[in-house]
């Protein structure tokens, strides 16, 4: 991966190189192998680079032959062998022997602004077009890389992060207040929005064009539950298999070592497995290598798993010894790469892996993510399944009692009554067809927090409607798919490019130049999963079934057979400096004064929620997202809009 | 009752609404429902009960029917601290 930024400015022409320049340092950790900044007149264009693939000829921006055409890309296109076998019979001229980013720049020269579509990979584009003067941007179909963009008076300004367009002198920054409000409900901005004011993102599967004569945005791919019931079992864990191995073959190409994620999980196991049969066949297994995090805390900690999945790929694992301190010390760091705030410390155990990952020498890595939401894997699947369940016989005592099995790692759960469990997960048979039927419970919870939200910014929310504005953007197709559809779709297009790719994912990887390549993320098995009915994701209550009936051999039994756990790190308790008040810098950001500085909290609820935290630590889910949530968006208004008020 | 129910009400207006007013909650109101509890919570508010008034809660009274509004809370307190008084005097 890379960075990329530039301008266009049809009526008074492109800055000078050395604000791209600037730019482009500003995001020399996503690119510190090699940069550069081309100046075409109307536009400018920069890029920071990872040399990756072909590190000899792949210097950007780069041009076609002509010079018609420039580009400035991150990422990566996974099948350019195969299209440059195709684009090469169509007479198209190559200069260079096996660079992906000339596939881009060809595959948009005979195929025009449809040739996205037929790309397999993850990218943010910016190709300038000279004969129809139109910079065009592209975003994968997942949202795996970032790109964000802005008008500055006649100038549209983008970057691959936020961080670069202040570069600009037309572009101050300034929190979004209602962003940060959705962001607190939703865990991420509505789509195509970002924390700060009139910076926005371009959203996966879309392309931007911007021409004198306007801007178009449009969608150049849609995913869409069809689920054929005439299939047997048998047929979809074959072809998933077979589709899986690809994914991951095409993923296994790069020109420098490559890395992988092992949480211990199903996901990245079975990834680990298949990218080890296949370098094996090549005689190139030890390729390979494996980098995991390890924590003090038991309940978060997945060591044991990890170190059994290891044993069976016959490798010792990279571990980074994850101490809650050091969580703690590094969350300010982080933030200033996620550009958002957080709700959950894992990011930065992430943060320094990467870091980890750097230090080997690696600056590839395979991961798992992306098959929760694409096989249905994640807890509030299987909640919204037994929701349903439970609200089909409302008096029912035994029914709710299953629903103490969704959070086995939640204790306090186990305890609560059949009724008090009805109430929590908000059974309710007049809700069954509700849009939102899946994430209501979690996005209640969620308005938890606003408790903690300034009087005036409490004020300022009364007259919005947040969710009405996410209906509105919904596909018409979303109301013939069923519950389960309809689910999977908004974790897909919300949760996952907003907080789990964005600040889990590329931001904190890329903090140390290093790319990650999500394998579950291939569409194709993306559009094979849509076609899936929901029985086969997930059999009765056991989630990604199918993939576990694909590849389950391929993983030890102890990884097959453990209960699903999300990725977590220990919360609150990585804060709390030797006397059990919050250590600095981080009782910096939360005094009285530097609350009101900012103007988007109540210093009195901050205050009592610390004096919770000291008296013990948090228990609650929502307490320590109170907390995680405060600190990172203090942190997050200290480092870009340090001083100023969000009214 | 009265000051039970005030006990209880600042309780929660410490610990759940962090100072915020639960005037807007009647006594009668579900905790739940306005998003005041969650199971995580009711735990804190046990202990808080059996820290302040010295009854205990047995896992079979974690019911909505007893803890989930603040007149709720206090009928049960009072209920408990009853049974308590006669199982002295006895």
């Amino acid at each position: 991966m890379c960075g990329i930024a530039g301008v266009v400015d049809f009526q008074r022409g492109a800055p000078q190189a050395r604000l791209l320049e600037r730019m482009a340092a500003r995001m020399a950790h996503r690119g510190p192998d090699d940069c550069g900044v081309w100046h075409g007149g109307e536009v400018a264009l920069s890029h920071t680079r990872l040399a990756i693939v072909d590190p000899q000829h792949g210097a950007q921006p780069m041009h076609t032959g002509d010079g018609r055409l420039s580009v400035s890309f991150n990422g990566e296109i996974f099948n350019h062998r195969e299209l440059r076998a195709l684009l090469e019979k169509q007479g198209r001229p190559f200069r260079t022997h096996h660079c992906d980013t000339e596939v881009v720049l060809q595959a948009y020269a005979h195929w025009g602004e449809g040739c996205f579509e037929r790309f397999n990979g993850q990218w943010a584009i910016a190709l300038w077009d000279a004969d129809r003067r139109r910079l065009l941007l592209s975003r994968d179909r997942f949202g795996i890389c970032p790109l964000h963009y802005t008008q500055a008076g006649s100038a549209w300004v983008f970057a691959s992060e936020a961080k670069a367009l202040f570069c600009h002198p037309a572009v101050a920054p300034a929190v979004d207040v209602d962003a940060v409000c959705d962001i607190l409900r939703f865990w991420t901005p509505l789509p195509g929005h970002t924390a700060f004011r009139n910076v926005s993102e371009l959203e996966p599967g879309c392309c931007l064009a911007i021409e004198p004569q306007g801007v178009r945005h449009w969608r150049y791919w849609q995913l869409d539950y069809r689920p054929d019931y005439g299939r047997r079992d048998l047929d979809w864990s074959e072809e998933l298999r077979a589709l899986l191995s690809d994914a991951v073959r095409l993923r296994l190409q790069a020109d420098v070592p490559l890395g992988l994620y092992l949480s211990g999980g199903l996901d990245s196991s079975v990834v680990g497995a298949l990218a080890d049969q296949l370098l094996s066949a090549r005689g190139d297994a030890q390729r390979l290598s494996l980098f995991s995090v390890q924590f003090d805390e038991q309940d978060v900690d997945e060591r044991h798993f990890q170190h059994g999945m290891a044993q069976r790929l016959g490798r010792q694992p990279h571990a980074l010894a994850c101490a809650n301190a050091a969580i703690g010390q590094h969350l300010i760091q982080a933030v200033r790469h996620t550009e958002r705030p957080l709700f959950r410390t894992a990011a930065v155990p992430l943060f320094l892996l990467s870091r980890r990952v750097r230090a080997h020498d690696h600056k590839v890595v395979l991961t798992g993510e992306g098959a929760d939401e694409v096989f249905g894997g994640y807890d509030l699947f299987k909640e919204a399944k037994l929701r349903r369940f439970v609200a089909r016989q409302p008096g029912s005592k035994r029914r709710p009692l299953l629903l103490r099995r969704l959070y086995p790692y939640l204790p306090h759960l186990q305890t609560q009554s059949p009724e008090y469990l009805h109430a929590y997960f908000q059974v309710d048979s007049d809700h069954l067809d509700d849009p939102f039927f899946s994430h209501r419970p979690r996005w209640r919870n969620n308005a938890r927090l606003e408790r903690f939200l300034s009087p005036e910014v409490r004020h300022s929310q009364r007259q919005r409607d947040p969710l009405a504005e996410l209906a509105a953007w919904l596909p018409q197709r979303f109301s013939d798919w069923d519950y389960f559809e309809r689910a999977q779709y908004l974790e897909t297009t919300m949760l996952l490019p907003g907080y789990i790719l964005s600040s889990q994912g590329d931001r904190v990887a890329m903090a140390h130049g290093v790319e990650t390549r999500p394998v579950f993320l291939d569409h194709r098995l993306a559009a094979l999963a849509a076609r899936m009915p929901a029985e086969v994701k997930m059999r009765v209550l056991d989630e990604k079934h199918v993939l576990k009936q694909a590849a389950g051999d391929l993983v030890t039994p102890q990884v097959l057979r453990r209960p699903k756990q999300p990725y977590r790190a220990p919360e609150s308790v990585c804060f709390r400096g030797p006397d059990g008040d919050l250590a600095e810098p981080l009782a910096e950001l939360l005094r009285p004064a530097s609350i009101r500085r900012h103007g988007l909290f109540d210093p009195d609820a901050v205050s009592r929620l610390l004096s919770k935290a000291r008296t013990a630590p948090l228990r609650s889910f929502t307490d320590n997202a109170a907390l995680v949530f405060i600190l990172s968006t203090q942190a997050l208004l200290q480092e870009f809009v340090p001083g100023s008020s969000s009214q | 009752m009265d000051y039970l129910s005030k006990d209880i009400r600042a309780f929660i207006e410490e610990n759940f609404l962090f100072g915020g007013s639960a005037e807007d909650i009647s006594d009668d109101g579900s905790l739940i429902a306005e998003g005041i509890l969650d199971s995580a919570g009711v735990l804190e508010l046990v202990a808080f009960l059996e820290g302040t008034y010295g009854i205990q809660v047995a896992d079979s009274e974690l019911l909505p029917t007893n803890l989930d509004s603040i007149n709720r809370i206090a009928h049960y307190v009072v209920r408990k601290q009853a049974c308590l008084q006669a199982a002295r005097v006895a």
